[in-house]
């Protein structure tokens, strides 16, 4: 059965957070938001595995790393559909999804040539203003990127 | 205490607006007062502007402050390298205010949040340039008696012409009706026409001057510059169809005023000037006015 599969997947490590459903294409992009090639602990990837509704899909398991909200939501822009299982002692006993914030700070770049952003070393800052189809506006230069346009660091 | 600045006109309220239009009647009725004694105030041109940093230095002059600052960035360290903050922050250490126009977009709110002296945007590339806006504001309540409930009509450069966006968005408060006049490649932006869809405001489109003068209350001109054109031939065979003429205010309503806010080239003939209808030298002259009432108003020298 499917559900056991997934379940033996999950239950690979004893404490920690599986984060699901990251479309393939966005894996690297997630580790590197989450600056996850900067952790000593024990991580699993996979990528390329087969997702009925991505296409392909990708899943990282993270042994005793629990995230806040906050930080994990940043992942919203590259991967709205994650899902989080939390694991203790080798028990899924949270599921989470991602939201998108209301404000990002220094992960995207604005879409908008002459903004100052794209001039000067200065982070980045947008507030959201639209989570469905997501477009961020330019705390500096005030243009709206979509996320057709949006690149991420 | 933290900084006043004035870098958007979005970051103004209602209050805030008339506080100024008020201020800014007052100097209109005792322009010479000596509120800025012992003050410096840096104008920092990082493009050239002649009319809008004459306007702010003349503005200062009547306040009976010093100015310093340069004219273009060829004049100032910018051209050996300099980042705009490392220049800011000097420049904050000579003067108790700053006046900055910069092509880049996004620089007058980073420059505000590296000075620690009042940052005033005198126009940031294609975004922002509230001074302008307030000054329009100014001399449409000041023709009409109201910002309340008026037809405006837009007309010429709608894409790139910031004056239009900002001051699109700050009659949104008024309940404004909008028409919008331009060349197809000069149409106003989506992002705008989703903006007045939220605000429930009434807005057409048209590509012809002709249609829609005779109900309007203030007809807003732009100059239409070639370079915003990709095809030359475009351009040729548009810009002469959104020129004002004397003939085509005739039927237009007593009230109503024409407002630019300059330069002009051809886009409004020149024997409109003698029409009492055409307002855009006294606008000009209303910018003073309301440059004095911001600097006073930011530095808090006036109540």
């Amino acid at each position: 059965m499917v559900m056991n599969d997934k379940k033996l997947q999950v239950s690979a490590i004893k404490n920690g957070t599986v984060i699901d459903h990251i479309p393939a294409s966005g894996l690297f992009k997630v580790i590197k938001i989450l600056g996850l090639d900067k952790l000593e602990k024990q991580i699993t990837f996979g990528t390329n595995l087969e997702s009925k509704r991505l296409g392909l899909k990708a899943i990282i398991k993270l042994a005793d790393i629990f995230f806040l909200d906050d930080d994990i939501n940043k992942i919203s822009l590259i991967a709205p559909d994650a899902k989080l299982n939390i694991i203790k002692d080798y028990k899924v006993v949270e599921k989470k999804i991602v939201e998108v914030p209301d404000t990002i700070t220094g992960i995207a770049k604005c879409g908008n040539p002459k903004c100052i952003t794209n001039h000067e070393g200065i982070k980045s800052r947008f507030t959201v203003v639209n989570k469905k189809q997501v477009a961020i506006k330019c705390h500096y230069c005030e243009k709206i990127t979509d996320s057709a346009h949006m690149e991420i660091f | 205490m933290e900084n006043n600045h004035l870098i958007s006109i979005t970051d103004y309220s209602k209050e805030e607006i008339f506080k100024i239009l008020d201020l800014a009647a007052e100097f209109e009725r005792n322009p010479n007062q000596n509120l800025l004694n012992n003050k410096v105030i840096a104008t920092l041109f990082f493009e050239p502007s002649t009319r809008t940093r004459l306007s702010f230095e003349s503005a200062i002059s009547r306040l009976g402050g010093k100015y310093i600052g340069f004219t273009d960035a060829s004049s100032s360290s910018v051209s050996k390298g300099e980042s705009l903050k490392d220049t800011i922050m000097t420049v904050a250490n000579y003067s108790d205010m700053i006046i900055m126009r910069h092509p880049i977009e996004g620089s007058a709110r980073w420059a505000s949040e590296v000075s620690r002296v009042p940052v005033v945007n005198a126009g940031d590339g294609a975004n922002q340039h509230p001074t302008q806006t307030l000054l329009d504001l100014y001399s449409i309540r000041k023709t009409q008696g109201t910002l309340d409930n008026l037809n405006i009509i837009f007309v010429g450069d709608l894409k790139y012409g910031r004056t239009v966006h900002s001051l699109l968005q700050a009659m949104a408060m008024f309940n404004t009706t909008y028409h919008f006049v331009s060349p197809k490649e000069l149409r106003i932006p989506d992002e705008y026409k989703i903006f007045l869809d939220r605000k429930g405001l009434k807005y057409h489109e048209y590509r012809d001057l002709n249609e829609t003068v005779n109900d309007a209350d203030i007809i807003y001109m732009t100059r239409i510059q070639r370079e915003r054109f990709s095809d030359p031939m475009e351009y040729e065979k548009t810009k002469n169809s959104y020129v004002l003429k004397n003939e085509m205010l005739e039927n237009t309503k007593d009230n109503m005023k024409v407002l630019h806010p300059l330069p002009r080239v051809n886009e409004i003939d020149v024997n409109v000037d003698e029409n009492e209808k055409a307002y855009y030298f006294t606008q000009a002259l209303n910018g003073v006015y309301t440059r004095q009432a911001i600097i006073t108003h930011i530095l808090g020298l006036k109540k």
